[in-house]
Protein backbone atom coordinates (compact mmCIF):
# COMPACT_ATOMS: atom_id res chain seq x y z
CA UNK A 1 0.00 0.00 0.00
CA UNK A 2 1.45 3.37 -0.97
CA UNK A 3 2.21 6.05 1.62
CA UNK A 4 -0.34 8.33 -0.02
CA UNK A 5 -3.07 5.69 0.23
CA UNK A 6 -2.25 5.13 3.93
CA UNK A 7 -2.45 8.85 4.69
CA UNK A 8 -5.70 9.10 2.74
CA UNK A 9 -7.23 6.30 4.83
CA UNK A 10 -6.08 7.90 8.09
CA UNK A 11 -7.48 11.24 6.97
CA UNK A 12 -10.78 9.64 5.89
CA UNK A 13 -11.17 8.13 9.35
CA UNK A 14 -10.46 11.42 11.16
CA UNK A 15 -12.77 13.44 8.91
CA UNK A 16 -15.58 10.90 9.25
CA UNK A 17 -15.28 10.93 13.05
CA UNK A 18 -15.22 14.75 13.07
CA UNK A 19 -18.19 15.03 10.70
CA UNK A 20 -20.19 12.78 13.02
CA UNK A 21 -19.31 14.57 16.27
CA UNK A 22 -18.16 18.06 15.15
CA UNK A 23 -16.43 18.20 18.55
CA UNK A 24 -13.16 19.75 17.44
CA UNK A 25 -14.41 22.15 14.77
CA UNK A 26 -17.26 23.51 16.88
CA UNK A 27 -15.02 24.10 19.90
CA UNK A 28 -12.28 25.76 17.83
CA UNK A 29 -14.67 28.00 15.85
CA UNK A 30 -16.72 29.17 18.83
CA UNK A 31 -13.55 29.84 20.82
CA UNK A 32 -11.91 31.74 17.94
CA UNK A 33 -14.98 33.92 17.41
CA UNK A 34 -15.26 34.69 21.12
CA UNK A 35 -11.59 35.68 21.36
CA UNK A 36 -11.96 37.92 18.29
CA UNK A 37 -14.98 39.67 19.83
CA UNK A 38 -13.24 40.04 23.20
CA UNK A 39 -10.17 41.55 21.50
CA UNK A 40 -12.37 44.04 19.70
CA UNK A 41 -14.10 45.11 22.91
CA UNK A 42 -10.81 45.23 24.80
CA UNK A 43 -9.02 47.44 22.26
CA UNK A 44 -11.94 49.21 20.52
CA UNK A 45 -9.49 50.09 17.75
CA UNK A 46 -9.78 53.12 15.49
CA UNK A 47 -9.48 52.36 11.73
CA UNK A 48 -5.74 53.22 11.87
CA UNK A 49 -5.14 51.09 14.98
CA UNK A 50 -7.20 48.22 13.58
CA UNK A 51 -4.73 47.69 10.74
CA UNK A 52 -1.87 47.53 13.25
CA UNK A 53 -3.70 45.31 15.75
CA UNK A 54 -5.46 42.88 13.41
CA UNK A 55 -2.40 40.68 12.60
CA UNK A 56 -1.70 40.14 16.30
CA UNK A 57 -5.37 39.48 17.06
CA UNK A 58 -5.54 36.99 14.19
CA UNK A 59 -2.45 34.98 15.09
CA UNK A 60 -3.03 34.92 18.86
CA UNK A 61 -6.61 33.76 18.24
CA UNK A 62 -5.39 31.02 15.89
CA UNK A 63 -2.70 29.90 18.32
CA UNK A 64 -5.20 29.52 21.18
CA UNK A 65 -7.85 27.90 18.98
CA UNK A 66 -5.34 25.42 17.55
CA UNK A 67 -4.46 24.10 21.02
CA UNK A 68 -8.12 23.13 21.52
CA UNK A 69 -8.14 21.02 18.37
CA UNK A 70 -4.66 19.63 18.84
CA UNK A 71 -5.29 18.50 22.41
CA UNK A 72 -8.39 16.57 21.25
CA UNK A 73 -6.89 15.01 18.14
CA UNK A 74 -5.03 12.16 19.88
CA UNK A 75 -7.69 11.67 22.56
CA UNK A 76 -9.71 9.89 19.86
CA UNK A 77 -6.83 7.43 19.49
CA UNK A 78 -6.25 6.97 23.21
CA UNK A 79 -9.65 5.75 24.40
CA UNK A 80 -9.44 2.21 23.04
CA UNK A 81 -5.66 2.29 22.53
CA UNK A 82 -6.25 2.85 18.82
CA UNK A 83 -2.86 4.52 18.55
CA UNK A 84 -1.35 1.18 19.62
CA UNK A 85 -3.45 -0.50 16.93
CA UNK A 86 -2.19 1.97 14.32
CA UNK A 87 1.38 1.05 15.27
CA UNK A 88 0.62 -2.59 14.42
CA UNK A 89 0.02 -1.76 10.77
CA UNK A 90 2.85 -2.60 8.38
CA UNK A 91 3.76 0.97 7.43
CA UNK A 92 6.09 3.65 8.70
CA UNK A 93 4.64 5.16 11.91
CA UNK A 94 5.63 8.55 10.50
CA UNK A 95 2.59 8.22 8.23
CA UNK A 96 0.34 8.30 11.32
CA UNK A 97 1.91 11.68 12.05
CA UNK A 98 1.33 12.80 8.47
CA UNK A 99 -2.34 11.80 8.64
CA UNK A 100 -2.88 13.58 11.94
CA UNK A 101 -1.02 16.66 10.73
CA UNK A 102 -3.30 16.89 7.71
CA UNK A 103 -6.52 16.45 9.68
CA UNK A 104 -5.39 19.06 12.23
CA UNK A 105 -4.40 21.39 9.41
CA UNK A 106 -7.79 21.05 7.71
CA UNK A 107 -9.55 21.86 10.99
CA UNK A 108 -7.41 24.96 11.51
CA UNK A 109 -7.89 26.12 7.91
CA UNK A 110 -11.66 25.70 8.28
CA UNK A 111 -11.57 27.93 11.37
CA UNK A 112 -9.48 30.50 9.47
CA UNK A 113 -12.02 30.59 6.62
CA UNK A 114 -14.70 31.53 9.13
CA UNK A 115 -12.54 33.76 11.33
CA UNK A 116 -10.95 35.93 8.67
CA UNK A 117 -14.15 37.57 7.33
CA UNK A 118 -15.48 37.89 10.88
CA UNK A 119 -12.31 39.71 11.97
CA UNK A 120 -12.42 41.92 8.87
CA UNK A 121 -15.97 42.98 9.76
CA UNK A 122 -15.27 43.38 13.49
CA UNK A 123 -12.07 45.38 12.98
CA UNK A 124 -13.33 47.14 9.87
CA UNK A 125 -10.22 46.25 7.83
CA UNK A 126 -10.74 45.38 4.13
CA UNK A 127 -8.94 42.08 3.41
CA UNK A 128 -10.25 41.16 -0.04
CA UNK A 129 -7.54 43.06 -1.90
CA UNK A 130 -4.79 41.04 -0.15
CA UNK A 131 -6.54 37.69 0.04
CA UNK A 132 -4.05 35.70 -2.07
CA UNK A 133 -0.94 36.74 -0.15
CA UNK A 134 -2.78 36.52 3.16
CA UNK A 135 -3.97 32.98 2.40
CA UNK A 136 -0.41 31.93 1.55
CA UNK A 137 0.98 33.30 4.83
CA UNK A 138 -1.87 31.76 6.84
CA UNK A 139 -1.29 28.39 5.18
CA UNK A 140 2.45 28.46 5.91
CA UNK A 141 1.90 29.56 9.50
CA UNK A 142 -0.82 26.96 10.05
CA UNK A 143 1.43 24.16 8.78
CA UNK A 144 4.10 25.26 11.27
CA UNK A 145 1.65 25.42 14.17
CA UNK A 146 0.15 21.99 13.55
CA UNK A 147 3.51 20.37 12.70
CA UNK A 148 4.80 21.18 16.19
CA UNK A 149 1.39 20.86 17.83
CA UNK A 150 0.67 17.40 16.44
CA UNK A 151 3.97 16.13 17.79
CA UNK A 152 3.43 17.59 21.26
CA UNK A 153 -0.18 16.43 21.27
CA UNK A 154 1.03 12.85 20.75
CA UNK A 155 3.59 13.32 23.52
CA UNK A 156 1.14 14.71 26.02
CA UNK A 157 -1.92 12.58 25.29
CA UNK A 158 -1.12 9.97 27.93
CA UNK A 159 -0.38 12.51 30.65
CA UNK A 160 -3.03 13.66 33.10
CA UNK A 161 -2.24 17.32 32.47
CA UNK A 162 -2.30 17.22 28.67
CA UNK A 163 -4.52 20.35 28.36
CA UNK A 164 -1.93 22.30 30.36
CA UNK A 165 1.14 20.59 28.97
CA UNK A 166 0.34 21.12 25.29
CA UNK A 167 0.28 24.96 25.27
CA UNK A 168 3.25 25.09 27.65
CA UNK A 169 5.28 23.00 25.20
CA UNK A 170 3.78 24.43 22.02
CA UNK A 171 3.90 28.19 22.43
CA UNK A 172 7.63 28.65 23.10
CA UNK A 173 8.58 26.49 20.15
CA UNK A 174 5.93 27.98 17.88
CA UNK A 175 7.00 31.55 18.73
CA UNK A 176 8.93 31.96 15.43
CA UNK A 177 5.75 31.03 13.54
CA UNK A 178 3.65 33.54 15.45
CA UNK A 179 6.21 36.34 15.15
CA UNK A 180 6.80 35.74 11.42
CA UNK A 181 3.08 35.32 10.84
CA UNK A 182 2.25 38.62 12.54
CA UNK A 183 5.03 40.53 10.73
CA UNK A 184 4.19 39.08 7.32
CA UNK A 185 0.45 39.70 7.77
CA UNK A 186 1.12 43.29 8.87
CA UNK A 187 3.38 43.85 5.87
CA UNK A 188 0.74 42.48 3.47
CA UNK A 189 -2.14 44.50 4.97
CA UNK A 190 -0.04 47.69 5.03
CA UNK A 191 0.75 47.19 1.35
CA UNK A 192 4.51 47.07 1.90
CA UNK A 193 6.76 45.79 -0.92
CA UNK A 194 7.38 42.01 -1.14
CA UNK A 195 11.03 42.52 -0.19
CA UNK A 196 9.82 43.53 3.30
CA UNK A 197 7.44 40.57 3.63
CA UNK A 198 9.71 37.90 2.18
CA UNK A 199 12.07 37.36 5.17
CA UNK A 200 9.09 36.40 7.36
CA UNK A 201 7.72 34.10 4.66
CA UNK A 202 11.14 32.45 4.26
CA UNK A 203 11.29 31.80 8.00
CA UNK A 204 7.83 30.22 7.89
CA UNK A 205 8.86 27.94 5.01
CA UNK A 206 12.06 26.92 6.80
CA UNK A 207 10.18 26.25 10.05
CA UNK A 208 7.56 24.16 8.23
CA UNK A 209 10.13 22.04 6.41
CA UNK A 210 12.21 21.43 9.56
CA UNK A 211 9.32 20.51 11.84
CA UNK A 212 7.36 18.42 9.34
CA UNK A 213 10.51 16.36 8.61
CA UNK A 214 11.53 16.12 12.29
CA UNK A 215 7.97 15.20 13.30
CA UNK A 216 7.79 12.50 10.65
CA UNK A 217 11.14 11.02 11.65
CA UNK A 218 10.76 11.01 15.43
CA UNK A 219 7.05 10.17 15.70
CA UNK A 220 7.82 6.45 16.06
CA UNK A 221 9.84 7.14 19.22
CA UNK A 222 7.33 9.64 20.58
CA UNK A 223 4.50 7.09 20.61
CA UNK A 224 6.56 4.09 21.64
CA UNK A 225 5.75 2.52 25.01
CA UNK B 1 10.12 -27.24 36.40
CA UNK B 2 10.64 -27.16 32.66
CA UNK B 3 9.74 -29.83 30.18
CA UNK B 4 9.49 -29.27 26.47
CA UNK B 5 7.78 -32.08 24.63
CA UNK B 6 7.13 -31.47 20.92
CA UNK B 7 3.62 -32.59 20.06
CA UNK B 8 4.47 -33.28 16.43
CA UNK B 9 7.40 -34.99 14.85
CA UNK B 10 9.79 -33.57 12.28
CA UNK B 11 11.39 -30.16 11.97
CA UNK B 12 9.09 -27.19 12.44
CA UNK B 13 9.50 -23.84 10.81
CA UNK B 14 9.54 -21.29 13.58
CA UNK B 15 6.77 -18.75 13.01
CA UNK B 16 7.54 -16.86 16.19
CA UNK B 17 10.62 -17.01 18.37
CA UNK B 18 11.35 -14.91 21.43
CA UNK B 19 14.85 -15.45 22.75
CA UNK B 20 16.03 -14.56 26.23
CA UNK B 21 13.66 -11.60 26.43
CA UNK B 22 13.87 -9.29 29.42
CA UNK B 23 11.74 -6.22 30.02
CA UNK B 24 12.01 -3.78 32.88
CA UNK B 25 9.75 -0.87 33.79
CA UNK B 26 11.99 1.15 36.06
CA UNK B 27 12.81 -1.12 38.99
CA UNK B 28 10.11 -3.65 38.05
CA UNK B 29 11.33 -6.60 35.98
CA UNK B 30 8.26 -7.76 34.04
CA UNK B 31 10.09 -10.42 32.00
CA UNK B 32 13.27 -12.16 33.04
CA UNK B 33 14.84 -14.15 30.25
CA UNK B 34 11.83 -15.61 28.47
CA UNK B 35 12.56 -17.94 25.57
CA UNK B 36 9.68 -19.45 23.61
CA UNK B 37 9.31 -20.68 20.06
CA UNK B 38 6.09 -21.38 18.22
CA UNK B 39 6.15 -23.34 15.00
CA UNK B 40 4.12 -22.50 11.92
CA UNK B 41 0.60 -23.79 12.43
CA UNK B 42 1.16 -24.49 16.10
CA UNK B 43 -1.04 -23.17 18.91
CA UNK B 44 0.53 -22.18 22.22
CA UNK B 45 -1.51 -21.33 25.30
CA UNK B 46 0.18 -19.24 27.96
CA UNK B 47 -1.21 -19.35 31.47
CA UNK B 48 -0.19 -17.24 34.39
CA UNK B 49 -1.54 -15.16 37.24
CA UNK B 50 -2.14 -11.42 36.92
CA UNK B 51 1.16 -9.55 36.62
CA UNK B 52 3.05 -12.61 35.37
CA UNK B 53 4.11 -10.77 32.21
CA UNK B 54 1.74 -12.35 29.66
CA UNK B 55 0.54 -9.08 28.14
CA UNK B 56 4.07 -7.64 28.10
CA UNK B 57 5.29 -10.75 26.31
CA UNK B 58 2.56 -10.49 23.66
CA UNK B 59 3.23 -6.77 23.18
CA UNK B 60 6.91 -7.51 22.61
CA UNK B 61 6.08 -10.39 20.25
CA UNK B 62 3.77 -8.08 18.29
CA UNK B 63 6.51 -5.41 18.01
CA UNK B 64 4.45 -2.90 20.03
CA UNK B 65 7.08 -2.82 22.75
CA UNK B 66 10.85 -3.07 22.56
CA UNK B 67 12.41 -5.59 24.95
CA UNK B 68 15.12 -4.41 27.33
CA UNK B 69 17.21 -7.24 25.95
CA UNK B 70 16.70 -10.33 23.82
CA UNK B 71 15.40 -10.94 20.34
CA UNK B 72 12.07 -11.46 18.58
CA UNK B 73 11.93 -13.24 15.24
CA UNK B 74 8.95 -13.66 12.93
CA UNK B 75 9.56 -16.46 10.46
CA UNK B 76 13.27 -16.07 11.14
CA UNK B 77 13.41 -12.31 10.50
CA UNK B 78 13.71 -9.41 12.91
CA UNK B 79 10.45 -7.40 12.59
CA UNK B 80 12.12 -4.23 13.91
CA UNK B 81 14.23 -4.27 10.74
CA UNK B 82 11.38 -5.37 8.48
CA UNK B 83 8.14 -3.54 9.39
CA UNK B 84 6.22 -5.28 6.59
CA UNK B 85 6.33 -8.43 8.74
CA UNK B 86 3.73 -6.80 10.99
CA UNK B 87 1.19 -7.71 8.33
CA UNK B 88 1.58 -11.31 9.46
CA UNK B 89 0.24 -10.48 12.92
CA UNK B 90 -3.35 -10.24 14.09
CA UNK B 91 -3.80 -9.15 17.66
CA UNK B 92 -6.62 -9.16 20.17
CA UNK B 93 -5.71 -7.01 23.14
CA UNK B 94 -7.33 -6.00 26.41
CA UNK B 95 -8.51 -2.93 24.49
CA UNK B 96 -10.84 -3.24 21.53
CA UNK B 97 -8.69 -1.17 19.10
CA UNK B 98 -12.02 0.06 17.69
CA UNK B 99 -13.29 3.60 17.09
CA UNK B 100 -16.62 4.00 18.90
CA UNK B 101 -17.62 6.77 16.47
CA UNK B 102 -17.33 4.48 13.43
CA UNK B 103 -19.71 1.67 12.54
CA UNK B 104 -18.63 -1.94 12.86
CA UNK B 105 -18.24 -2.21 9.09
CA UNK B 106 -16.29 1.06 8.84
CA UNK B 107 -13.89 -0.14 11.54
CA UNK B 108 -13.22 -3.36 9.65
CA UNK B 109 -12.93 -1.58 6.30
CA UNK B 110 -10.45 0.90 7.76
CA UNK B 111 -8.36 -1.98 9.14
CA UNK B 112 -8.55 -4.11 6.00
CA UNK B 113 -7.58 -1.19 3.76
CA UNK B 114 -4.61 -0.23 5.93
CA UNK B 115 -3.41 -3.82 5.78
CA UNK B 116 -3.63 -3.51 2.01
CA UNK B 117 -6.35 -6.12 1.47
CA UNK B 118 -7.39 -5.95 -2.17
CA UNK B 119 -10.88 -7.26 -1.35
CA UNK B 120 -11.40 -5.13 1.77
CA UNK B 121 -15.19 -4.87 1.45
CA UNK B 122 -15.66 -8.61 0.96
CA UNK B 123 -13.28 -9.44 3.84
CA UNK B 124 -15.00 -6.98 6.17
CA UNK B 125 -18.46 -8.34 5.36
CA UNK B 126 -17.25 -11.93 5.72
CA UNK B 127 -15.67 -11.26 9.12
CA UNK B 128 -18.79 -9.49 10.38
CA UNK B 129 -20.78 -12.57 9.42
CA UNK B 130 -18.19 -14.89 10.99
CA UNK B 131 -18.57 -13.23 14.40
CA UNK B 132 -22.36 -12.98 14.13
CA UNK B 133 -22.57 -9.23 13.61
CA UNK B 134 -23.75 -9.12 10.00
CA UNK B 135 -27.00 -7.45 11.03
CA UNK B 136 -25.26 -4.78 13.14
CA UNK B 137 -22.44 -3.79 10.81
CA UNK B 138 -24.06 -0.45 10.06
CA UNK B 139 -24.40 0.56 13.73
CA UNK B 140 -21.90 2.71 15.56
CA UNK B 141 -19.58 0.68 17.79
CA UNK B 142 -20.51 2.89 20.76
CA UNK B 143 -23.96 1.27 20.65
CA UNK B 144 -22.51 -2.26 20.95
CA UNK B 145 -22.57 -4.31 24.14
CA UNK B 146 -19.29 -5.46 25.75
CA UNK B 147 -19.59 -8.89 24.13
CA UNK B 148 -20.39 -7.49 20.70
CA UNK B 149 -17.41 -5.14 20.92
CA UNK B 150 -15.17 -8.07 21.81
CA UNK B 151 -16.51 -10.07 18.85
CA UNK B 152 -15.84 -7.14 16.53
CA UNK B 153 -12.38 -6.79 18.04
CA UNK B 154 -11.74 -10.44 17.14
CA UNK B 155 -13.04 -9.81 13.60
CA UNK B 156 -10.70 -6.82 13.39
CA UNK B 157 -7.72 -9.02 14.29
CA UNK B 158 -8.63 -11.58 11.63
CA UNK B 159 -9.79 -9.33 8.79
CA UNK B 160 -6.43 -9.34 6.97
CA UNK B 161 -6.06 -13.11 7.30
CA UNK B 162 -2.88 -12.99 9.44
CA UNK B 163 -0.47 -15.91 9.74
CA UNK B 164 0.13 -15.34 13.45
CA UNK B 165 -2.64 -14.66 15.94
CA UNK B 166 -1.71 -13.11 19.26
CA UNK B 167 -4.72 -13.32 21.53
CA UNK B 168 -4.55 -11.68 24.94
CA UNK B 169 -7.41 -13.11 26.99
CA UNK B 170 -9.78 -13.05 24.01
CA UNK B 171 -12.66 -14.67 25.90
CA UNK B 172 -13.08 -11.66 28.18
CA UNK B 173 -16.63 -10.33 27.89
CA UNK B 174 -17.92 -13.12 25.66
CA UNK B 175 -21.07 -14.99 26.67
CA UNK B 176 -21.26 -18.77 26.32
CA UNK B 177 -22.55 -18.87 22.76
CA UNK B 178 -20.09 -16.20 21.57
CA UNK B 179 -17.23 -18.03 23.31
CA UNK B 180 -18.28 -21.29 21.66
CA UNK B 181 -18.46 -19.58 18.24
CA UNK B 182 -15.02 -18.06 18.76
CA UNK B 183 -13.60 -21.43 19.82
CA UNK B 184 -15.07 -22.92 16.65
CA UNK B 185 -13.45 -20.15 14.60
CA UNK B 186 -10.06 -20.80 16.22
CA UNK B 187 -10.41 -24.57 15.83
CA UNK B 188 -11.05 -24.06 12.11
CA UNK B 189 -7.79 -22.10 11.90
CA UNK B 190 -5.72 -24.58 13.88
CA UNK B 191 -2.93 -26.04 11.83
CA UNK B 192 -3.09 -23.33 9.19
CA UNK B 193 -2.42 -20.37 11.50
CA UNK B 194 0.03 -19.91 14.33
CA UNK B 195 -1.81 -19.03 17.51
CA UNK B 196 -0.47 -17.68 20.80
CA UNK B 197 -3.19 -17.35 23.37
CA UNK B 198 -3.13 -16.10 26.94
CA UNK B 199 -6.03 -17.07 29.13
CA UNK B 200 -6.95 -17.74 32.74
CA UNK B 201 -9.09 -20.69 31.66
CA UNK B 202 -6.83 -23.74 31.59
CA UNK B 203 -9.65 -25.82 30.11
CA UNK B 204 -10.10 -23.47 27.13
CA UNK B 205 -6.36 -23.04 26.69
CA UNK B 206 -5.64 -26.77 26.68
CA UNK B 207 -8.53 -27.48 24.30
CA UNK B 208 -7.25 -24.92 21.80
CA UNK B 209 -3.51 -25.50 21.93
CA UNK B 210 -0.79 -27.93 20.92
CA UNK B 211 1.47 -26.71 23.66
CA UNK B 212 1.12 -24.89 26.95
CA UNK B 213 3.44 -22.65 28.93
CA UNK B 214 3.07 -21.24 32.42
CA UNK B 215 4.52 -17.82 33.07
CA UNK B 216 5.18 -16.79 36.67
CA UNK B 217 6.92 -13.58 37.72
CA UNK B 218 8.32 -13.01 34.23
CA UNK B 219 9.80 -16.49 33.91
CA UNK B 220 8.59 -19.52 31.96
CA UNK B 221 8.03 -21.89 34.86
CA UNK B 222 6.68 -24.75 32.77
CA UNK B 223 6.39 -25.63 29.12
CA UNK B 224 4.97 -28.81 27.65
CA UNK B 225 3.05 -30.32 24.78
CA UNK B 226 -0.55 -31.12 25.52
CA UNK B 227 0.41 -34.75 25.33
CA UNK B 228 2.14 -34.17 28.67
CA UNK B 229 -1.14 -34.14 30.50
CA UNK B 230 -4.84 -33.48 30.62
CA UNK B 231 -6.56 -30.42 32.05
CA UNK B 232 -6.31 -31.72 35.62
CA UNK B 233 -2.58 -32.33 35.29
CA UNK B 234 -1.98 -28.85 33.89
CA UNK B 235 -4.14 -27.38 36.66
CA UNK B 236 -2.08 -29.22 39.25
CA UNK B 237 1.19 -28.06 37.66
CA UNK B 238 -0.16 -24.51 37.47
CA UNK B 239 -1.05 -24.58 41.13
CA UNK B 240 2.47 -25.80 41.97
CA UNK B 241 4.09 -23.09 39.83
CA UNK B 242 1.93 -20.29 41.16
CA UNK B 243 2.06 -21.58 44.69
CA UNK B 244 -1.64 -21.95 45.37
CA UNK B 245 -3.63 -25.11 46.22
CA UNK B 246 -4.99 -26.96 43.15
Amino acid sequence: MSALAVVRQLLWKDLLLELRTREILTAMTVFAMLVAVVFNFAFSPSPQDALRLLPGMLWVTLAFASTLGLSRSFVLERDQQCLEALRLFPFDPGLIYAGKLLSNLLALLAVEILLLPALAVIAGVPLLGHIGALAAVLLLGSVGLVAVGTLFSAMSVNTRIREVLLPVLLFPLAAPVLISGVRSTLGILAGRPWADVLPGVRLLVAFDVIFVVVGYLIFEYVVEE
Amino acid sequence: MRAYIPSRGGVWVQALAVRDITKSFGPVRALRGVTLTVARGEALAIFGPNGAGKTTLLKIASTLMRPSSGQVLLFGADPSQAPHLRRLIGMVSHHSYLYPGLTGLENLLFTARLYGCSDAEARAEAMLAAVGLAGRGGDLVRTYSRGMTQRLSIARALVHDPQILLLDEPYTGLDRSSAAAFTELLMAMRGSRTIVLTTHSIEQGVALSDRVAILVDGVVAYEAGNGAGDVRTIERVYAECVGVPA
